[in-house]
């Protein structure tokens, strides 16, 4: 028996095939259970643990199952084992299950104590077999429920919403059993006879009680408790609060147009002036075309000490001019092409290029792609590897989230949001040749910013047609896939403008030490040349625009600061303030945060 | 057919003929009106149109719904109605515009329309085809077939017009109201009907059985009123033998699901329907009483349901209190009902059920309240108790049950009366402490009367009581038993044609013949009338146990000291014993066995005579034959008799 509790306890036979397909199986069922729990700061029971267990017990089958080895002659002999990780709050309900592989003579429990060292003396709780008992904390039990023996499984429920507990068996619920339980159980049995041996189920296999069931209650419950949540006397002041969000939002973006008829139908005022946002869309639209420089150059003309106080900004913008070069669309490298006018005026004062691509950007990149990539900085709350980099709740907002505009969006731009599909990439070439085509450009802002409506449900796909549309028309014209438009001098420009740049991040680096950022973007940005084909390259990622959306969100929200305005628009930031409030609730063990996740509400 | 050339003017003024003739004063001439108008619109929109215009439904509807007209009129009215519906979309628009639903509804003539065998047979395939016509119909539509639905006849018939396939569709409907009338609809189609639950069960909607889809409306985020329909859906399908008690549906969704309904987070109505339609279903099945007598502590919640109206309702909140106060004895007679339903087999459950809170006093008052429905079921709960010899014995003696259950029994509904004096059963099985007070509170008279009752019920009640009454009894109240019952009676009560009364009249007969005074002197009063009554029966045509119950009276007529007499000189009575010690069936040979080996005993006077007798008639041979048999009982007890011609 020793030697099979070494062999559970020690080995994770991860060669085995089997044993890799149950841990999948696990994974992926533990997820589902628990969309709330963040794995990183709170674990979940997976296992029994091989260090705190009594010395009777012995374990086996990836520390599952676990039988008993003592003297079994009265109830000091007793001895339990607990789980490798106590329960998270986030689970709001946790469940696992014991089958009775065989029963021993007379005493069986299946318990949850604090913390400490299994047993059931102090803080313990159990159901036990041999009388059907329940022991709460103390020795003396209760009529509980139905005697349990060889073959049935046995079931617990922790709800950590209203911290209760119930039992069942053979998918039977039996009632609540305990109630006030305090925080940080841990799964845990305790066996008393030799012979007896039990399996734990902490999601290897489908449960036997229908736990998805019990838990869509609850769900439905919290949700109703949110949804009937009373605003009460300041009914008014709601819908001014709910007006001014959107509004905000409109003006944050750059939806003049909808922002402007928004705030007509509303009788609202917009905060900063229509040139100001003109100008602001303006910049916007020009990084999102690729054409960082101009942007730049707008940028110092109309906010003039705006980049000097924002070096690493200044830097970023000209990494990404760097890149557009290859990409041949900065306007530093096409002016080589005969076709292209300088046509900065030629943007009329409409909708500006909308920050929606980044709002689908984030499907795109689920692939595993790690980098911040949305449009205003923010990432949806799943995404934790970017939202970890920014600090406070500005980050913490879901920018796939934000469409509660776009009701009043399309109403005020039907028209324009007809034609919706078209992409950036494709629209970069088509606009160069004339103002015909610009106003082409126009619609299609609008129809991206139309978009998020149905956004969350599909937009993975959607964007995988763009994306195929882009490649056609790539290949069209294939002088475009070249690089910098395939024009010597160009290259030469591109070239020139590199050391400039190389010089520009020793200049800063003197100044403020040594950026690994910066190195790491200038190192990628470089690579490109390294390669045949940049588009079909490992680094290539760089030169698809929707790389422009990151930091052209950053650009607009700088230029808002400087004005004195809020560099995140209001809604965002309810958005992440709800977003940190629900993970602050797990922190504080409210189980109902697992059944309040703000992506549920967000359609 | 001059319709067809007439200029739409004049339509129009035949019409108001029609319309005109409704405001008739004599409801005979409304009645041919009607009639005629029937004829008129068939299978035309435009006069359709055109009375609907003129006014005609509102008309309709006021004589459909009048409790003075005849129901040959207001079938008609129906009739005429259906068919302008079956016209346009805009003639529906307006029926339903004219609150027609409601009013079709409230009357609840569509029951007449669907069944009368005179209407016409029209209207409910009327109705399926216009099933497809939107979701408002679909949804009314669904609704008048569960209300009219009240008869196994009318289920018939619904299903017979292709209810089921028509419907069935209807569950996956995007509108919640339509998918949840259809479900009643379902729900009152299924119920202890057999045909439908069989067909049900098979039922593919949208690839998926029905039974599926039913599990799913009760999951438990879907709304309550859902989740208790698709419960009942499922329970009268297993009621009916088309889902077994043991599948995994009952078990793990049904069953949780109605204990949920009981839970003191529901409404109270829900928690009444919850808890009749869970007796309902576990009624037959012990396993299913087993798992939810441990599902969710109901035993304890259904306490609960006796609270109310509570006291803080009373003072707090008069609103409350009157809700509360209509719906206390629908909560207390449900309660009672699934405690009997949770405790007819279970000793366990039984016990755990007695040992709620004031239980026993519960049910006590149960007996004397006012309401029927609160009475029948608390005297039902009692019997599903009394089947434990350990509660009779304990918590039925100390709360007296007896009392109250004695005076339920002096003037009550047969329904109530058949429970109540099954359970005085129990109550007079000899190891009843309740016994001795029962019998001092001159119950004989009571239980002899029922015997006379029409109800073959109650007739085997009152006989089988009196059959408990007299096991072991005194010679007193042995007296008075026959007394009370005289011979007339209980020789009519031996050729009862209920089998089972019949059965219990003999076992009355053989606890009386018991111990060797009281045969004699019951012998010696009654003797010639009850050898009568054995011939009749061991010559007639009765089952084994019939024939071995008469023996049996024959062995203990044996025992008697004078009574063995009437057997000896009765050689009609002797041939049959013989013919019996013959006979194929093993249990008719002991019996009769038992009854010679009485008869020849040694110890008796004259037993040497009887003997003597015997022989010559051939017994002895038999006898040494039956030594021999395969059955060692048998053989055991031929050996003791032979024995007695040994010593």
């Amino acid at each position: 028996m020793d030697a099979m509790a070494e062999l559970g306890a020690g080995s994770l036979l991860l060669g085995d095939p089997a044993f890799n397909y149950q841990e999948a199986e696990l994974n992926e069922r533990l997820k589902r259970l628990y969309p709330a729990v963040n794995e990183d700061e709170t674990p979940l029971p997976r296992s029994w643990s091989p260090k705190d267990k009594y010395s009777y017990i012995g374990l086996s089958q990836n520390n599952l199952r676990v039988h008993y080895k003592g003297h079994g002659k009265n109830h000091k002999d007793a001895a339990s084992v607990r789980a490798t990780h106590p329960i998270p709050a986030a689970c709001g309900i946790y469940y696992f299950e014991v089958k009775i592989v065989s029963k021993g003579l007379d005493f069986l429990s299946s318990l949850l104590p604090l913390s400490p060292i299994p047993g059931w003396d102090k803080h313990s709780y159990g159901y036990h077999g041999d009388d059907g008992h329940s022991f709460c904390s103390s020795g003396t039990g209760q009529p509980y429920g139905p005697t349990f023996t060889t073959g049935d499984v046995i079931g617990c429920c922790v709800n950590l919403i209203n911290n209760t507990c119930f039992y069942t068996k053979n998918g039977i619920s039996l009632g609540v059993a305990f109630t006030d339980l305090p925080p940080n159980l841990y799964p845990t049995v305790g066996l008393q006879t030799p012979g007896e041996i039990v399996d734990a189920n902490f999601g290897q296999q489908p449960f036997v009680f229908d736990i998805e069931d019990y838990m869509s209650e609850w769900r439905a419950k919290i949700h109703g408790m949110i949804a009937r949540f009373p605003i009460g006397e300041r009914l008014g002041e709601w819908q001014a609060v709910l007006q001014n969000m959107v509004s905000t939002y409109l003006v944050h973006h750059g939806y003049c147009a909808t922002a402007t008829a928004f705030a007509r139908a509303t009788e609202t005022l917009i905060q900063e002036d229509q040139t100001s946002i003109k100008n602001r869309q303006r910049i916007q639209k020009l990084v999102l075309a690729g054409r960082v420089g101009e942007a730049i150059e707008a940028t110092q003309q109309l906010y003039p000490g705006l980049l000097e106080h924002n070096p690493n900004l200044l830097f970023m913008l000209k990494c990404r001019q760097f890149v557009e070069m290859v990409n041949g669309t900065d306007s530093e490298v096409r002016c080589f092409s005969v076709r292209s006018p300088k046509s900065q005026d030629s943007y009329p004062g409409s909708p500006s290029l909308s920050p929606r691509h980044g709002a689908t950007n984030p499907n795109l990149h689920s692939a595993g792609a790690d980098s911040p990539t949305c449009s205003n900085g923010v990432t949806p709350p799943n995404k934790n590897k970017s939202h970890n980099k920014y600090p406070g709740v500005s980050s913490a907002s879901s920018s796939s989230s934000s469409s509660p505009s776009s009701v009043n969006y399309s109403e005020s731009n039907s028209t324009d949001s007809t034609k919706s599909q078209p992409h950036s990439g494709t629209s970069n070439q088509e606009e160069t040749s004339d103002s015909e085509m610009e106003i082409e450009a126009e619609h299609y802002t609008n129809g991206v910013a139309e978009n998020p409506s149905a956004r969350i449900m599909n937009g993975t796909y959607k964007h995988q047609e763009i994306l195929q549309a882009q490649d056609i028309s790539l290949e069209d014209s294939c002088a475009s896939r070249q690089l910098c438009g395939g024009n010597q001098a160009a290259t030469e420009r591109m070239i020139q403008f590199g050391r400039e740049l190389q010089g520009l991040n020793e200049q800063l680096c003197r100044e403020y030490g040594k950026n690994v950022t910066h190195k790491k973007m200038l190192q990628d940005a470089f690579s490109l040349l390294a390669y045949s084909d940049p588009w079909n390259c490992p680094v290539g990622q760089q030169l698809d625009p929707m790389q422009r959306e990151n930091i052209c969100s950053a650009l607009n929200s700088a230029i808002l600061e400087s004005q004195n305005l809020p560099k995140q628009p209001p809604l965002m930031l309810a958005l992440g303030q709800a977003t940190e409030c629900v993970q602050l609730m797990a922190r504080v063990r409210s189980g109902s945060c697992s059944f309040a996740r703000v992506d549920n509400f967000l359609h | 057919a001059y319709c067809l050339l007439t200029s739409h003017i004049e339509v129009t003024a035949t019409s108001r003929h029609y319309v005109d003739r409704l405001f008739d004063p004599d409801p005979q001439k409304v009645l041919q009106g009607v009639i005629d108008m029937k004829n008129a619109v068939i299978g035309n929109n435009k006069q359709k149109a055109n009375l609907i215009v003129l006014g005609a439904v509102p008309r309709l509807l006021y004589l459909l719904q009048q409790g003075s007209s005849s129901s040959e009129l207001r079938a008609e009215c129906a009739v005429v109605l259906g068919s302008l519906a079956m016209g346009t979309e805009n003639n529906i628009k307006s029926l339903v515009d004219c609150h027609i639903i409601p009013a079709l509804l409230q009357g609840r003539c569509m029951l007449t329309v669907c069944v009368t065998p005179c209407q016409d047979p029209t209207v409910i395939p009327h109705l399926m085809s216009l099933l497809s016509r939107s979701q408002r119909t679909q949804e009314y539509i669904t609704q008048i077939f569960s209300h009219c639905c009240k008869t196994p006849e009318h289920q018939t018939v619904l299903f017979n017009h292709g209810a089921i396939q028509n419907i069935a569709p209807l569950l996956i409907s995007p509108s919640y109201k339509v998918r949840m009338q259809a479900l009643k609809c379902f729900s009152v189609l299924a119920y202890e009907n057999t045909q439908v639950s069989m067909t049900l069960v098979n039922v593919l909607v949208d690839e998926e059985l029905l039974s599926q889809v039913f599990v799913r409306m009760m999951q438990r985020d879907q709304p309550i009123d859902m989740q208790l329909t698709a419960a009942k859906c499922l329970t009268y399908m297993c009621r009916a033998g088309a889902i077994r008690t043991d599948d995994s549906c009952i078990v793990l969704k049904t069953l949780p699901c109605l204990v949920r309904m009981c839970s003191k987070e529901r409404l109270l109505e829900e928690r009444v329907e919850g808890a009749e339609t869970l007796a309902y279903l576990m009624e037959p099945d012990v396993e299913l009483q087993r798992i939810a007598s441990v599902t969710d502590h109901l035993v304890a919640m259904l306490a609960d349901y006796f609270k109310y109206p509570s006291s803080v309702s009373a003072i707090t909140d008069i609103k409350r209190l009157d809700h509360d106060l209509k719906h206390a004895h629908e909560l207390r007679q449900a309660a009672f009902k699934l405690y009997a339903s949770l405790g007819s087999n279970d000793e366990d459950i039984r016990k755990k059920i007695t040992e709620t809170e004031n239980m026993m006093d519960r049910i006590v008052s149960g007996l004397s309240e006012s309401s029927v429905k609160v009475r029948l079921a608390a005297v039902r709960c009692l019997h599903s108790l009394s089947r434990s010899v350990q509660q009779l014995r304990t918590s039925f003696h100390d709360h007296a049950v007896w009392k109250p259950l004695m005076k339920l029994l002096q003037n009550a509904p047969d329904e109530v009366l058949v429970m109540a004096s099954s359970t005085l059963c129990n109550l007079l099985l000899e190891f009843s402490p309740s016994k001795e007070p029962i019998l001092e509170s001159g119950v004989i008279e009571l239980l002899c009367s029922l015997t006379q009752s029409d109800s073959p019920a109650l007739r085997v009640n009152g006989i089988w009581a009196l059959m408990n009454m007299a096991f072991q009894a005194d010679q007193k109240v042995k007296g008075e038993i026959v007394r009370a019952l005289g011979t007339e009676q209980l020789f009519r009560l031996l050729s009862d044609p209920d089998s089972n009364v019949l059965m219990k009249t003999l076992g009355l007969l053989r606890n009386l013949l018991s111990t060797r005074p009281h045969i004699d002197q019951v012998m010696s009063s009654h003797g010639k009338q009850i050898m009568q009554a054995v011939t009749l029966i061991l010559e007639g045509e009765h089952s084994i146990e019939v024939k071995e119950q008469t023996l049996c009276i024959l062995a203990n007529i044996a025992d008697g000291n004078t009574a063995k007499e009437l057997i000896m000189t009765n050689d009609d009575i002797l041939q049959k014993i013989k013919y019996y010690m013959a006979h194929s069936n093993v249990k008719l040979q002991l019996a009769a066995t038992f009854c010679i080996s009485n008869l020849i005993w040694n110890e008796e006077d004259g037993s040497q005579e009887r003997q003597d007798k015997l022989r010559e008639l051939g017994f002895v041979d038999i006898l040494h034959k039956l030594t021999q048999a395969s059955d060692p009982n048998l053989c055991d007890r031929a050996k003791t008799a032979m024995q007695q011609y040994l010593a």
